[in-house]
């Protein structure tokens, strides 16, 4: 056989290489797309289809990954936002070209501004038609680029594998953030192979985990240094697993902690309570504002000094030495000017601190916190024959345990259950904070619900924010997903009337609602439906809607003209604030 | 408020410009001027920005230009020792009897005539932004008809001179430290 040419015939069995360089077989991208979501661990899609999307929903059609049928490309926007918020995983959302499009783009302005991992699959009119306006083409990659981390149009099937793995990479690490990925219709037909063995090509996208070993210890001397420190912390520290970090190092230090809307959970309220201020800023407990503006030392961990923390920034904190831990560069000395910068990884800069901060016993700065505690506590005037607000939440807390994954939508709904609930663990409290979107907390629960069907998901939601996304009810309902709702309804657009009582004479313009009957709503949608409007029977309810198998709406009638205090007035200094009926 | 030229690296991708031009806009920064052209490189393009803003602000803009994923080098330059560049064409009205004395001035400045009509002229120059404006302001009693510029690029000095650029705080000197110039911590990218 030897002497046999080579090249005239086959080479027997025997003589083949045994191991052929493997050759990924040619497929359409819409299949690519499918594996490499697959390989990403992507077990659920939110999402619409559509015409320029059509290819890709074909693969769906025998796959592993489950659909989730929304009934407006917003809900699954926040659906998916809510599903990554509430596991930590990456939530992707899937929709079509133009009007699905642009209907996604409130979820990612709002996962935008609250740092949130997610990633948008678009369909897009053929390469050909781009630029054409073509029917159901809008420029997606232009219209969202302000509201994403990261977005790309892919041309070229070929880039299509690298493109999705960049999407998932950039989204989760670093400061997260949603990251879009337009996908013309030829393009998913368009038939190529997997070639490049999962290189990434993102020189430009170096994110820092690991702080400046200087900094770290400069930051350590100012900590042992210091008399009266807060700490303040932010969804940073949610987002970077850090809580255990911060817990340790608070204990460690004895430091007392400070929350931002986002940061909610970062630290048990309940078991840490002697070190727990709760939630600072506009609507935050007296004593948080003012531990903040009588400290020595603030140390900011994954937070980013927002207006609604800071009042009146040039009074903001105004003793105080600043150490500004953020994985994001950008966001130190963007709104106040700090003193120690740390760039890092909230968990690895933590963890490192820790080493260096020795304890201390700081008795006088903890007295004083304990005397505003006891004269200022989150508090509200009870009335007889009508349910109270902060009354329903306390209700929720008392009715889980503490041990529910709370969402919210936007107002004064939001801020008594940030007031009202007890905060016990990371990623309980799902909200949006940067935003304000109204209309986030239902379709944010539905996808919390999918992600963790191990928790009781409640959303806690005013009137207004919950008519706006109340459609999604129809997607609770056909997968009874157990999402429950329980609506403060006031019938007014809460928090905007306040304004117009304390700023605009009581000028109620656009503010009262003339609600529909939300029982009956969610009865036919397929969900159950409950009210409530005594306070005698409100136990009950809140109880009943709580051990209800599959989606729930508690309608509860609450007093419609209460105010959320404490408040500090736009302009104000943080410790300028009112009390209101707390006083 | 001090003008700075940043020089920025940028992955050579469709929409960049658009992304960078509609970060300023978004962030109420200014831009004096943006000039983008290709490197030795065919995958990547520079572009230098010249903006004026207090140091807070530039601050801004060097961070907020390094979070754009495709951004892959941002360089303030006013803070090296550079060499800088505008291109100026000017078309002057000059009939014929002014003619010399708009061509000496050009000459002072070394500047070239590129071409001449019976009423008006049109005059080319190179040099820094400050010369450029001088000349513009010589040329404006003759009546400007039109001016066409490209905006200032620049590139470092070759040889290594101790910078002149504006003195930096012992603060912020600190701050840039931590925020730009430790990569050490780079981690790998993972495995996907």
């Amino acid at each position: 056989m030897g002497s046999e040419p080579q090249g005239r015939t086959a080479a027997p069995a025997s003589r083949q290489n045994p191991n052929p360089p493997a050759t990924p077989a040619r497929r359409p991208g819409s299949q690519l797309l499918h594996d490499v979501l697959v390989e990403q661990g992507v077990e659920v899609l939110f999402g619409y289809p559509g015409g320029a999307i059509l290819p890709t929903f074909d693969t769906l059609y025998e796959s592993p990954i489950r659909f989730i049928l929304t009934r407006c490309e917003q809900g699954a926007g926040h659906m998916a936002d809510g599903y990554s918020r509430a596991t930590g995983k990456v939530g992707t959302a899937l929709v079509t070209s133009g009007p699905g499009a642009t209907n996604l783009t409130t979820a990612l302005a709002t996962a935008c501004m609250d740092s949130i991992p997610l990633v948008a699959i678009t369909g897009q009119v053929a390469t050909a038609a781009i630029g054409n306006d073509a029917f159901q083409e809008a420029d997606v990659v232009g219209v969202t680029r302000p509201v994403t981390k990261h977005n790309v149009l892919v041309k070229d099937v070929k880039d299509l594998p690298r493109v999705i793995r960049e999407a998932y990479y950039v989204a989760r690490t670093g400061r997260p953030g949603p990251v879009l990925v337009d996908l013309p219709k030829d393009v998913q037909v368009a038939l190529a192979e997997d070639a490049n063995a999962g290189q990434l090509e993102l020189p430009g996208y170096r994110p820092r985990y690991k702080g400046n070993p200087r900094q770290i210890r400069l930051a350590a001397e100012a900590i042992n240094r210091s008399e009266r420190p807060v700490l303040y912390v932010g969804g940073g520290v949610i987002s970077a697993e850090a809580s255990e970090e911060l817990r340790q190092l608070a204990r460690k230090a004895n430091i007392p902690v400070t929350t931002t809307l986002l940061g909610m959970g970062a630290l048990d309220e309940v078991t840490d309570s002697d070190l727990a201020l709760n939630m600072l800023g506009m609507h935050g407990s007296a004593y948080a504002n003012y531990a903040v503006q009588a400290s020595d030392l603030l140390i900011a961990v994954g937070a980013r000094f927002d207006d609604r923390v800071t009042g009146k920034v040039e009074t903001f904190a105004p003793n105080a030495q600043i150490i500004h831990i953020d994985v994001d560069p950008s966001s130190i000395s963007k709104v106040v000017d700090v003193d120690i910068p740390v760039v890092g990884d909230a968990k690895t800069v933590l963890a490192e601190l820790l080493e260096w901060v020795e304890h201390r016993e700081r008795a006088p700065w903890f007295e004083q916190i304990k005397d505003w505690k006891q004269r200022y506590p989150f508090s509200y005037q009870k009335q007889e024959g009508t349910i109270l607000p902060q009354q329903a939440i306390e209700e929720v807390f008392r009715a889980t345990n503490g041990e529910a994954i709370i969402t919210t939508g936007v107002g004064q709904h939001q801020m008594w259950a940030a007031q009202f609930y007890k905060w016990r663990f990371p990623r309980q409290m799902i909200t949006s904070g940067g935003l304000g979107t109204m209309g986030f907390g239902f379709p944010a629960a539905v996808g919390a619900a999918v992600g963790r069907p191990d928790r009781t998901v409640i959303d806690i939601d005013g009137d207004g924010s919950f008519l706006m996304t109340c459609n999604e009810l129809a997607t609770a309902g056909e997968y009874q997903i157990p999402a429950k709702v329980i609506i403060l309804n006031n019938a007014y657009q809460g928090m905007v009337r306040q304004w117009q009582e304390l700023f605009f004479q009581r000028r109620y313009m656009a503010t009262p609602m003339t609600n529909p009957r939300f029982a009956r709503v969610a009865d036919a949608f397929g969900c159950t439906g409950l009210e409530v409007s005594d306070p005698k029977d409100l136990p009950d309810a809140v109880r009943q809607t709580v051990a209800t198998k599959g989606p729930v709406v508690l309608d509860v009638h609450v007093a419609p003209e209460e105010n959320v205090y404490p408040m500090v007035a736009v302009g104000k200094s943080l410790h300028e604030m009112e009390m209101g009926g707390m006083a | 408020m001090s003008k700075h030229i940043i020089s920025v690296l940028v992955q050579n991708q469709p929409g960049v410009l658009a992304h960078i031009a509609g970060m300023f806009a978004a962030r109420g920064f200014n831009i004096d001027s943006l000039v983008v052209g290709r490197t030795e490189d065919a995958d990547f393009s520079r572009m230098v920005i010249a903006s004026t803003g207090d140091d807070q602000t530039m601050e801004q803009i060097r961070k907020q230009l390094g979070k754009i994923v495709p951004v892959v080098k941002v360089q303030d330059l006013s803070e090296q020792d550079i060499v800088e560049r505008d291109l100026l064409m000017v078309r002057v009205h000059c009939p014929s009897e002014r003619r010399p004395e708009l061509y000496q001035v050009t000459r002072i400045f070394r500047g070239s005539i590129v071409d001449v009509g019976r009423t008006s002229v049109v005059i080319q120059l190179t040099g820094p932004e400050s010369k450029v404006e001088a000349f513009i302001e010589l040329c404006r009693p003759y009546g400007i008809k039109q001016v066409s510029r490209t905006g200032v690029i620049a590139v470092a000095r070759a040889s290594e001179r101790p910078a002149t650029g504006k003195a930096v705080t012992a603060k912020r000197r600190a701050r840039q430290a931590v925020d730009t110039t430790d990569d050490s911590a780079t981690p790998a990218l993972p495995p996907s």
